[in-house]
């Protein structure tokens, strides 16, 4: 029985494997999308393999972003590694400091002789994949920025004017109590509660999230995210949940289906939902950008992104690095880019695809969409804005969500939870610094 | 009692033995070895290189105050595990063998839930308890709870603790069914004949000869609830809220597969195994006292 289903597995993997394997060198990608993304991510692919008969793309979804991570670093150890890999921001410093298993991209660009300009890049996307040096590492792909998505349906059913003014959180405090007021049952709620409510959070209003510039310039950092401006906002986070205001609904973006569903009034939520909330909202809707506090910090700086890189993996013949190099190079292309901006919501990542798409008229026909951009770009970056770049950011993001479940609960005040957040993140960034010492 | 048998020489017997004893070298021996292999160190996660820190990993762990509790979280869902997927099961295997009619199609329709892979399970459940779509959260809802397993820990434990022992009663009660079936009619009749009604039958003679049966199960439940589970606190709650269900070997994947920090893992792994070791012990020198065969 075992051996058939063995045979068996072994024949549906062969036949799953792509056709186009006669070509005359392979370039093998690794990525995270599934549905609508993963069509896309396959339809550039086709178009790259279409467009010259040097080399072959073949793409494989390896499954979640952390499925996807972990896949590659199991390929690497066993010497099956995919010439290119998509990796998420938070594994930004592993891959970093993994020198040895992985070939920077400006190196593989250089000696594939693409066409290829550093400086083409948005400021606060490149900041995030780059050396101390100034060398881009990765290839940023897919980058997003939280903004606030408004149901303004939901705001004329609790009687509350659609068009009020949300840009500061103040505002939206005493917007968040009329809607509560006007019998809103669901009055904000959120995706990705770290990356937005302190990630960014920390980064717009141009306070340190982690020492020695949040990482950049040192594995020596430890985590600052119990400083005055956090522990206010997640106590007034917190005040909201206790009345009803705020609804916690999981640590991913679990949310994102309420908002959806047109039970939320407000949603922070990545730039990126706009594919789905288009597709499904049965209700008008808004994009405004993320608020900030009124007088805290420097508010508001820009927002960091979220979303992933390509890390080109070491052990391979020239030839593909070649190959590499052209599928990023073409990748990065401004016409690529600008449709993929356009298809999904992710930022634009150069600024000629961004121009590309305001010529076009985009932005008009799709109010809101030009928000996200807009917020990163506003300002050149900061030391505490240009990003994240800790080791075990997967765990301390886990770390994260515990603490802010307690303070959601009322278990934990927010000092409490923060403090406490430092203690139990400090021993893994340690940890880091020791294993890549 | 006991009855042994002698082989002449040793060569035989040493090679009756050799493939189970190779299945459990490259399957068991070798990896474990590696396990303890690597809690000493702490590589980085490409294999690239590795620190030497002795105990060190150990003495990291040990001195965290949540991976202490979580010792507590595994120990607390475990019984509640085993008692939740054995008491059922016994009682649904007492019915089933009193049944004259149907027998065999309530027994079919109780071994189901077993063909159900863990994290499917998982999935199952979390869809019946969705806080916003769920079928049993809507009906609670309508009787006034507010059910939130989202930010409510002892609910999410109640919610993983149901989801893992489901599947499990079926086999429980595959066992205990097959054991109840093996009690000898006589003694029963001849009990009956003597006046002791229903339970006192089942409390004096059932129960004690069922004792075999139930020892075995404790031991494997205890096993399964200690490793097997994972699938479900990943599908349902990944541990949370707060730490409420994060057991023993969910941090080892956590912190393997998702953290990178293989080390940590490693060394977790190795003390889920002294653990669980030394539970097998207790329970074989303590426990198996009161187990008549």
């Amino acid at each position: 029985m075992k051996k058939i289903s063995i045979g068996a597995l072994a024949v549906s993997s062969t036949l799953l494997s792509p056709i186009a394997a006669y070509a005359e060198t392979e370039v093998h990608f690794w990525h995270a999308f599934t549905g609508r993304l993963g069509e896309l991510v396959a339809a550039q692919v086709e178009d790259f393999n279409a467009s010259q008969d040097n080399y072959t793309v073949v793409q494989s979804h390896k499954g979640n972003y952390s499925e996807t991570l972990n896949a590659g670093i199991a390929a690497f150890r066993a010497g099956e590694q995919p010439q290119i890999l998509m990796v998420f921001e938070v594994g930004t410093a592993t891959m970093m400091a993994a020198k040895g298993a992985t070939r920077p991209v400006y190196e593989v660009m250089a000696a594939s002789g693409a066409e290829f300009d550093q400086d083409a890049y948005i400021g606060a996307v490149k900041g995030y994949y780059t050396s101390t040096d100034g060398d881009m590492l990765s290839l940023p792909f897919n980058a997003s920025t939280p903004v606030l998505w408004v149901n303004r349906d939901a705001f004329k059913a609790a009687g509350v004017d659609p068009d009020t003014d949300l840009s500061t959180w103040q505002n939206v405090d005493k917007t968040l109590t009329a809607l509560k007021a006007g019998g809103s049952d669901c009055p904000l709620v959120t995706a990705w509660q770290s990356w937005i409510h302190l990630e960014n959070f920390s980064a717009y209003h141009d306070v340190p999230f982690a020492s020695k510039d949040n990482g950049f310039s040192g594995l020596d950092t430890e985590l600052q995210v119990n400083g005055d401006a956090q522990i206010a906002h997640l106590t007034a986070m917190g005040q909201w949940a206790k009345d009803g205001k705020f609804i916690y609904t999981g640590r991913r973006n679990e949310g994102g289906a309420n908002f959806r569903a047109g039970e939320c009034a407000l949603f922070t939520e990545s730039s990126a939902g706009y594919a789905g909330i288009k597709s499904e909202a049965k209700f008008a809707f808004d994009v405004r950008p993320l608020p900030y506090w009124e007088g805290v910090g420097n508010a508001p700086q820009n927002t960091i992104i979220g979303g992933a890189s390509l890390w080109v993996m070491e052990g391979h013949q020239e030839e593909e690095y070649k190959g590499a190099g052209e599928f990023l190079s073409y990748l990065s292309s401004s016409d690529v880019q600008a449709k993929w901006h356009q298809d999904t919501g992710y930022l634009p990542i150069t600024a000629e695809a961004s121009a590309a798409t305001k010529a076009s008229g985009f932005y008009e026909e799709n109010v809101g969409t030009e928000v996200a951009v807009i917020q990163m770009t506003a300002k050149a970056p900061t030391a505490n804005s240009n990003g994240l770049r800790l080791g075990s950011f997967d765990q301390i993001r886990g770390i994260i969500d515990e603490e802010l479940e307690a303070i959601w609960s009322g278990d934990k005040s927010a000092k409490d939870a923060m403090d406490s957040v430092v203690k139990r993140g400090n021993p893994l960034l340690r940890r880091f610094e020791q294993a890549n010492r | 009692m006991e009855k042994r048998v002698f082989f002449k020489g040793w060569l035989l017997p040493l090679l009756l033995i050799a493939p189970q004893i190779l299945v459990s070298a490259v399957f068991f021996f070798y990896p474990a070895g590696q396990a303890v292999w690597q809690s000493l160190f702490i590589p980085d996660p490409f294999g690239l290189s590795m620190q030497y820190v002795g105990l060190g990993n150990f003495k990291y762990l040990l001195s965290d105050p949540y991976y202490r509790a979580s010792f507590f979280t595994t120990g607390l869902f475990s019984i509640l595990v085993t008692l939740v997927s054995m008491i059922p099961a016994l009682f649904l295997a007492i019915v089933a063998d009193r049944l004259i009619k149907g027998a065999g199609t309530y027994r079919t329709m109780l071994i189901w839930p077993y063909a159900v892979a863990p994290a499917i399970a998982g999935v199952l459940w979390l869809f019946m308890f969705n806080t916003r779509v769920g079928v049993v959260s809507w009906y609670l809802g309508n009787l006034g709870y507010d059910w939130n397993h989202v930010l409510n820990g002892s609910e999410a434990m109640g919610l993983v603790v149901v989801s893992s022992a489901w599947g499990r009663i079926s086999y429980n009660f595959l066992f205990f069914f097959a054991a109840l079936q093996s009690v000898p009619k006589s003694i029963i009749e001849a009990a009956a004949i003597d006046g002791a009604r229903f339970w006192r039958r089942f409390w004096t003679i059932v129960l004690p000869l069922l004792s075999p049966t139930t020892f075995f199960l404790l031991v494997v439940n205890v096993v399964y609830a200690f490793f097997e589970t994972f699938g479900v606190i990943h599908t349902i709650t990944s541990g949370g809220p707060q730490q409420s269900t994060t057991i023993l070997v969910y941090k080892v994947f956590a912190d393997g597969f998702v953290g990178q920090d293989l080390g940590s893992s490693a060394a977790q792994s190795v003390i889920l195994l002294v653990v669980v070791g030394a539970l097998t012990v207790f329970q074989f020198k303590y426990i198996e006292r009161r187990v008549h065969y």
